[in-house]
C-alpha cells in the first residue's frame, strides 16, 4: 500500500504512523510478564548481620523529590556502600518496573501500602529481618498496625496521611465538615469545587458519605456509590489530581477533595478538614525485594533512612507526616504551626481506614471511574 | 541456445542482483529501524489484545477474546463516538478557519508568504503545555476574560467559559490548526493561475470557478490536513484533562487511565487497535482521493 503512494503523501503516511505508533506506545515497557497471584511468602533468606557492606550497593527506586538529594553521598559517607536513586512517576509504573522480569536490578522500593501488599502476594518481597533494623523503635506503636501488612513483616512505613477536604475560609460561607459539603456544594461553592481522578480517591467521598468500607467489593454498594457520584457531577468544576492547589490559590476552586500533604495550608487562607464520615489512610512503604542481592546494605538503607535526621528531612520538606515519633518531635515547632495537617496524631490517623489492594476486584472501581468520568 | 546467450543472461541477473543489494543497503537502516521500533512493539501491543489482564498490570497469558466484546460495551463504545464527535468537529472547525487563511497566503507577495508562514509555525516552538496553560489563564473564572467581561459591565459575573466541551474543541482547533493551514497552502500554492482563468474566460463565476476547479484540485490539500488535524484530535488526552477539567474522556484518556491507572494491558491495547483501525481506514480514504486528484 505504500508503493501506489504518491511521494506528496507519504510524509502524512509517515506522521499517522509515527502517531499510531505514539499512541500504542502508551503501553511503554516491553512484554512483561505478571507474576502468578500466589498468596504465600516464602522464608527469609539467611542474611549475615556482620556483612562487608562495602562489596554491596543498593539501587532504589522512589518518587522524585522523595528521599533528600544528598542521600547517596551520605550513605556513602556513613554506611560505606553505594547508593544508586531512580526514580518512578506513579505506583503503577513502580509495579511495571518490579514486575517486568527475574532480576529487576532493583533493591529498594518505595510504593504505597497496598500495592506492597500485592507485591508481596505475589511473592516478591523480602520479609524484613528486624535484627537489623534496630531504628524500627522509632516508629510509633500505630505505624505496625496497618491493615496491609500488620507488624510490618515486608514493608516499613516511611511517611502516612489521609484524604480530606482543603478549602478557601475567605470564599466559604461555613466551613465544610462533611463529604456531603462536596458532592452536594451549597450554592455558593456550586461549581467551585473539585474532586479527584484517580479511581480509589474519586470514589472516596461517595463510599464515606454513604458510610461504606474504602475497600468495598459490593456491587450494590458500587451502585449507590455511582449514583451518588453522577449527581455530584454537575456541581463540579472539574476533576484534578495534581493542580487543585493551584485552583484553591488562584480562587478558581474554593473547596477541593485533596491529600493532606498537598493542601497548601501554609497560604492563610486555605485550611484542610479531615469530614466528619471518615477517611482513607494511606501510607507510602519502603520494601526490600526478594530477588535483591545486597539484601544486608538493603536493611542498613531502611535503618539509616529511619533515623531522625532523614526521617524527619522528609517531614519538614514534603510535608507529609512520618510514622517515626523521633523524627516527628525533633520538627520545627513553626513549621508544624503553620501546617496544620502535620499536626494530626497517629490516633487520629489510625481512624482513617486503610486502602487495600482488591485484586480481580480493583476492575469495579476502574469501570466506576469510567462510568463516572465518561457522563454527560 | 548458444553459450554467448547464457552468459549474456548471467551478466545480467548478475547486475539485477548487485541492484538488489544496492538497494537493500539503502533501505536496510531505515527498514531495521521500522522493524525494531515500529513493527515488533506494534506486534507486542497488538498481541496483547489476546490475553488477559495481569494483576500489576502485564498479560498474562491465557487466549481470551473477552477484550473485544468489552468494546462493545456501550460505556466504552459511548467514549470512542464521543472522541470522533469532538475530533471531527475540531477537524471542520480548523478546515473552515484554515482554507481562506491558506488561500490569502498563497496569494501574498513572495516576501509576505514567507512572513505569514512562519507565523503559522511560530507556536510550534512553544512547548505545548505552556500554550494550553495559557487558555487557562485566559478562560479561566477569576482570568483575563472574565475579569475584563466583568470590568466592562458587559457580564455581572463571571461566564463559565472552561472545563467544558466547547473549550476542548478550541483548544484541538487551536493546537492543529496550522497542521491544516500547511498542506492547504500547499495545494493551493501548486494550483496553476491559468486554470482560474480559464475557468472565468468560459463564463464561470467566482463561486462556480471555486467549487469545480479550484476545490477539486486542493482536495489532496484538504484530506491531508483533515487527518493531520483529526488523528492527533482523536487520540488527544492532555487538552480534555486540562482544558475539560476531566469532566469528560476521549479515547485518549481511556487508554492512558487502562495503563497506568487500571493495569488492564489488554483492554488498553484493544482501544489502541480500534484506534488504529480508523486510523488506517482514513488513511485509506487520503490515499485514495490523492491518487485520484
Amino acid at each position: 500500500m505504500f508503493r501506489a503512494r504518491s511521494p506528496r503523501s507519504l510524509p502524512a503516511a509517515a506522521l499517522v504512523t509515527g502517531l499510531a505508533l505514539a499512541v500504542s506506545a502508551c503501553g511503554g515497557g516491553s512484554g512483561e510478564t505478571s507474576a502468578a497471584d500466589s498468596g504465600a511468602t516464602a522464608a527469609a533468606a539467611q542474611l549475615d548481620p556482620n556483612a562487608d557492606l562495602t562489596k554491596q550497593s543498593v539501587t532504589v527506586t522512589v518518587w522524585e523529590g522523595y528521599t533528600p538529594k544528598e542521600l547517596p553521598e551520605k550513605v556513602k559517607e556513613k554506611l560505606k556502600f553505594d547508593l544508586k536513586v531512580t526514580l518512578h512517576d506513579t505506583n503503577e509504573i513502580a509495579m511495571a518496573k518490579l514486575t517486568s522480569g527475574a532480576d529487576s536490578g532493583i533493591d529498594v522500593a518505595f510504593v504505597s501500602g497496598q500495592y506492597a501488599q500485592a507485591l508481596n502476594e505475589a511473592g516478591l518481597l523480602e520479609p524484613l529481618h528486624p535484627e537489623l533494623i534496630p531504628n524500627l523503635a522509632n516508629l510509633y506503636p500505630e505505624a505496625k498496625e496497618l491493615a496491609y501488612d500488620k507488624g510490618n513483616v515486608f514493608s516499613v512505613p516511611y511517611t502516612w496521611g489521609t484524604t480530606g477536604i482543603c478549602y478557601r475560609t475567605d470564599l466559604v460561607k461555613t466551613p465544610p465538615a462533611s463529604w456531603n459539603d462536596i458532592l452536594n456544594p451549597p450554592a455558593d461553592a456550586d461549581k467551585k469545587v473539585t474532586m479527584m481522578t484517580t479511581e480509589r480517591w474519586l470514589a472516596l467521598p461517595a463510599i464515606k458519605a454513604l458510610g461504606y468500607s474504602v475497600n468495598t467489593r459490593s456491587d450494590e454498594e458500587m451502585a449507590k456509590v455511582k449514583e451518588k457520584l453522577l449527581a455530584a457531577k454537575p456541581h463540579l468544576l472539574g476533576y484534578d489530581d495534581t493542580t487543585f492547589g493551584d485552583k484553591l490559590k488562584s480562587g478558581e476552586a474554593v473547596m477541593v477533595e485533596a491529600w493532606d500533604g498537598w493542601c497548601p495550608t501554609t497560604e492563610k487562607n486555605i485550611k484542610f478538614v479531615v469530614p466528619k464520615e471518615g477517611s482513607d489512610l494511606w501510607v507510602d512503604t519502603m520494601v526490600i525485594l526478594k530477588s535483591s542481592k545486597n539484601k544486608e546494605a538493603a536493611h542498613a538503607l531502611i535503618n539509616y533512612i529511619l533515623s531522625p535526621e532523614i526521617h524527619g528531612w522528609a517531614a519538614e520538606n514534603i510535608l507529609y507526616k512520618v510514622p517515626n515519633k523521633a523524627a516527628m518531635d525533633q520538627v520545627d515547632a513553626k513549621l508544624k504551626a503553620d501546617n496544620t495537617p502535620l499536626q494530626m496524631t497517629p490516633a487520629q490517623l489510625l481512624q482513617g481506614e486503610s486502602i487495600i489492594d482488591l485484586g480481580e476486584d480493583s476492575t469495579k472501581f476502574s469501570r466506576l471511574q469510567t462510568e463516572v468520568k465518561a457522563a454527560k | 541456445m548458444t553459450s554467448s546467450t547464457v552468459s549474456g543472461a548471467t551478466a545480467g541477473s548478475r547486475s539485477h542482483r548487485s541492484r538488489v543489494i544496492g538497494r537493500l543497503a539503502f533501505l536496510g537502516p531505515g527498514l531495521a529501524y521500522l522493524i525494531v521500533f515500529l513493527l515488533i512493539p506494534l506486534g507486542m501491543v497488538l498481541s496483547y489484545t489476546l490475553f488477559r489482564r495481569g494483576r500489576f498490570g502485564g498479560v498474562v497469558y491465557e487466549a481470551t477474546g473477552e477484550n473485544f466484546t468489552r468494546l462493545l460495551d456501550p460505556l466504552y463504545l459511548d467514549v470512542v463516538i464521543g472522541s470522533l464527535k469532538l475530533a471531527g468537529l475540531a477537524t471542520l472547525i480548523a478546515l473552515l478557519v484554515g482554507y481562506p487563511t491558506a488561500y490569502l497566503i498563497a496569494q501574498l507577495p513572495r516576501k509576505w508568504k514567507t512572513i505569514a508562514l512562519v507565523a503559522i509555525v511560530l507556536p510550534f516552538w512553544t512547548n505545548f503545555l505552556v500554550r494550553i496553560y495559557a487558555w487557562i489563564v485566559l478562560l479561566s473564572g477569576p482570568g483575563l476574560v472574565n475579569s475584563a467581561l466583568v470590568k466592562l459591565g458587559l457580564v455581572d459575573k463571571p461566564l463559565e467559559l472552561l472545563y467544558n466541551e466547547g473549550t476542548i474543541v478550541t483548544g484541538l482547533v487551536y493546537s492543529y490548526l496550522p497542521l491544516m493551514v500547511l498542506p492547504l497552502y500547499a495545494a493551493i500554492e501548486k494550483l496553476d493561475p491559468q486554470l482560474r482563468e480559464a475557468s472565468a474566460n468560459l463564463g464561470a463565476r467566482p463561486a462556480r470557478t471555486f467549487m469545480s476547479v479550484t476545490l477539486p484540485l486542493t482536495l489532496p490539500g484538504i484530506v491531508t490536513g483533515c487527518l493531520f488535524v483529526f488523528v492527533p484530535s482523536f487520540g488527544n488526552f492532555v487538552i480534555p484533562e486540562l482544558l475539560g477539567g476531566g469532566r469528560s474522556i476521549m479515547v485518549g484518556n481511556l487508554i492512558r487511565d487502562q495503563f497506568l491507572n487500571a493495569r488492564d494491558w489488554p483492554f488498553g491495547a484493544t482501544l489502541s487497535l480500534a484506534l488504529l483501525a480508523v486510523l488506517i481506514v482514513l488513511l485509506l480514504l487520503q490515499a485514495w482521493s490523492s491518487r485520484r486528484a
